[in-house]
């Protein structure tokens, strides 16, 4: 192979390059996602429950939400959910954010980390952003 | 199985012969079927409303009632004379006589009808335009008659819009957020890119509560149930004469106005 030793180290050159966000974000420290239900709200509950268990509801809250919306606004079906004494409407404005009021340590918390951008916020806000 | 071309040319032959005897099936509604009342339902729910216009009688009766829509439902005010006229955003408006009844016209009205407003909204059909074009069925008939919108499913295309005879659909040219005033937290905004329009208050009836329009109204619009015959609705629909918007496009609107005259019966 001609000028072999050259063409070796400037593949292992452009590789390292190419790798070097990998190795950066590997040693880099990170705090994680820790997001809070340090709400007025939810402070006041006595028994701190949600519609589903929190582990549940950390992987699938997305699939609860895509339910209760097809059930809420193609059948008409708003029954509400009875929860530890407590009676939960199946909307995000009205169900969710009454208890999670603080979307930014909340809902961004971890969407952020995800690196994921729902567009549920494109309509549905939050009631101290309405007051804008 | 495999199909020859002289099978292919039979079965296209035999199907274009049945288009032929049988072309009902490709029209909307034939005229005479239109004006026959025949979808007139017996049971159920068939949500409808009337408007008596004799009711609205200056210019805050109507904005009232235009006010109380669009503040609980985030309805941005894009005004026509300052931002670009295509930009408004409407679910109650108003219009002429001759532009909400064209086909009913004739130069001998009562000059007061002739220079009257009146208030439109979203006729929630029975065999509505704009949900057979909808191409992701954001749009549908709900069991209740109420066409309803899912503006997670809306994808911009406006076909809706260019089907609806009434033009009772609004194209959110713009983020809407900015030209709303105040908005009301029980309710989401829309978001650039999507059609929106009157939903006969659909979260409101959910409470048990009127329409926001009818609540403000002074009596002068009354909401109901059309199916039931013994309901407030049908006792002013068989008391008052009463005219839909565009009869001859077949789209049986809901939406029925109490023109003039006379009361003829309590």
């Amino acid at each position: 192979m001609y000028n072999g030793g050259k063409i070796i180290a400037g593949l292992v050159i452009f590789f390292g390059l190419l790798t070097v966000p990998f190795f950066i974000n590997a040693v880099k420290p990170t705090s994680g996602a820790n997001p809070s239900i340090d709400t007025p709200v939810i402070n006041s509950l006595d028994t701190k429950e949600c519609v589903k268990p929190a582990d549940y509801m950390r992987i699938e809250h997305m699939k609860v939400l895509d339910e209760w919306r097809d059930e809420v606004v193609r059948d008409g079906d708003r029954k509400t959910i009875h929860v530890g004494g407590k009676d939960f409407q199946k909307s995000l404005q009205n169900g969710c954010m009454e208890c999670h009021s603080n979307k930014k340590q909340f809902c961004d918390e971890c969407h952020k980390y995800a690196g994921v951008k729902p567009y549920c916020w494109s309509c549905h806000f939050v009631k101290e952003e309405g007051r804008i | 199985m495999s199909v020859d071309r002289r099978k292919f040319l039979k079965i296209a032959g035999l199907a274009s012969l049945g288009l032929a005897l049988n072309p009902s099936d490709f029209i909307l509604m034939s005229p005479a079927e239109a004006s026959s009342g025949k979808s007139l339902p017996s049971s159920g729910e068939r949500l409808g409303m009337t408007i008596d216009v004799r009711k609205f009688k200056n210019d805050a009766d109507y904005q009232r009632i235009i006010d109380a829509c669009h503040s609980i439902h985030n309805v941005p005010t894009l005004i026509p004379e300052k931002n670009d006229i295509k930009n408004e955003v409407k679910w109650i408006w108003t219009d002429t006589y001759g532009h909400t009844f064209p086909e009913q016209i004739n130069e001998y009205h009562p000059q007061d009808i002739k220079s009257k407003k009146f208030p439109l909204l979203c006729n929630h059909c029975d065999h509505p335009p704009c949900v057979r074009v909808c191409p992701t069925k954001a749009t549908f008939k709900s069991k209740n008659g109420i066409v309803s919108q899912d503006p997670h499913r809306c994808i911009g295309c406006r076909f809706c819009m260019a089907a609806c005879p009434y033009g009772s659909r609004s194209f959110n040219w713009v983020d809407p957020r900015p030209y709303i005033a105040k908005r009301d937290p029980s309710f989401p905004t829309r978001t650039m890119g999507v059609v929106e329009k009157c939903t006969f208050c659909v979260e409101r009836l959910a409470k048990g509560l009127q329409p926001a329009c009818v609540e403000v109204s002074k009596g002068a619009m009354v909401f109901g149930n059309l199916a039931d015959a013994h309901s407030k609705l049908r006792r002013v629909l068989s008391t008052h004469y009463t005219l839909r918007r565009k009869p001859a496009v077949g789209t049986m609107p809901s939406v029925f106005y109490v023109i003039g005259g006379q009361d003829y019966a309590g």
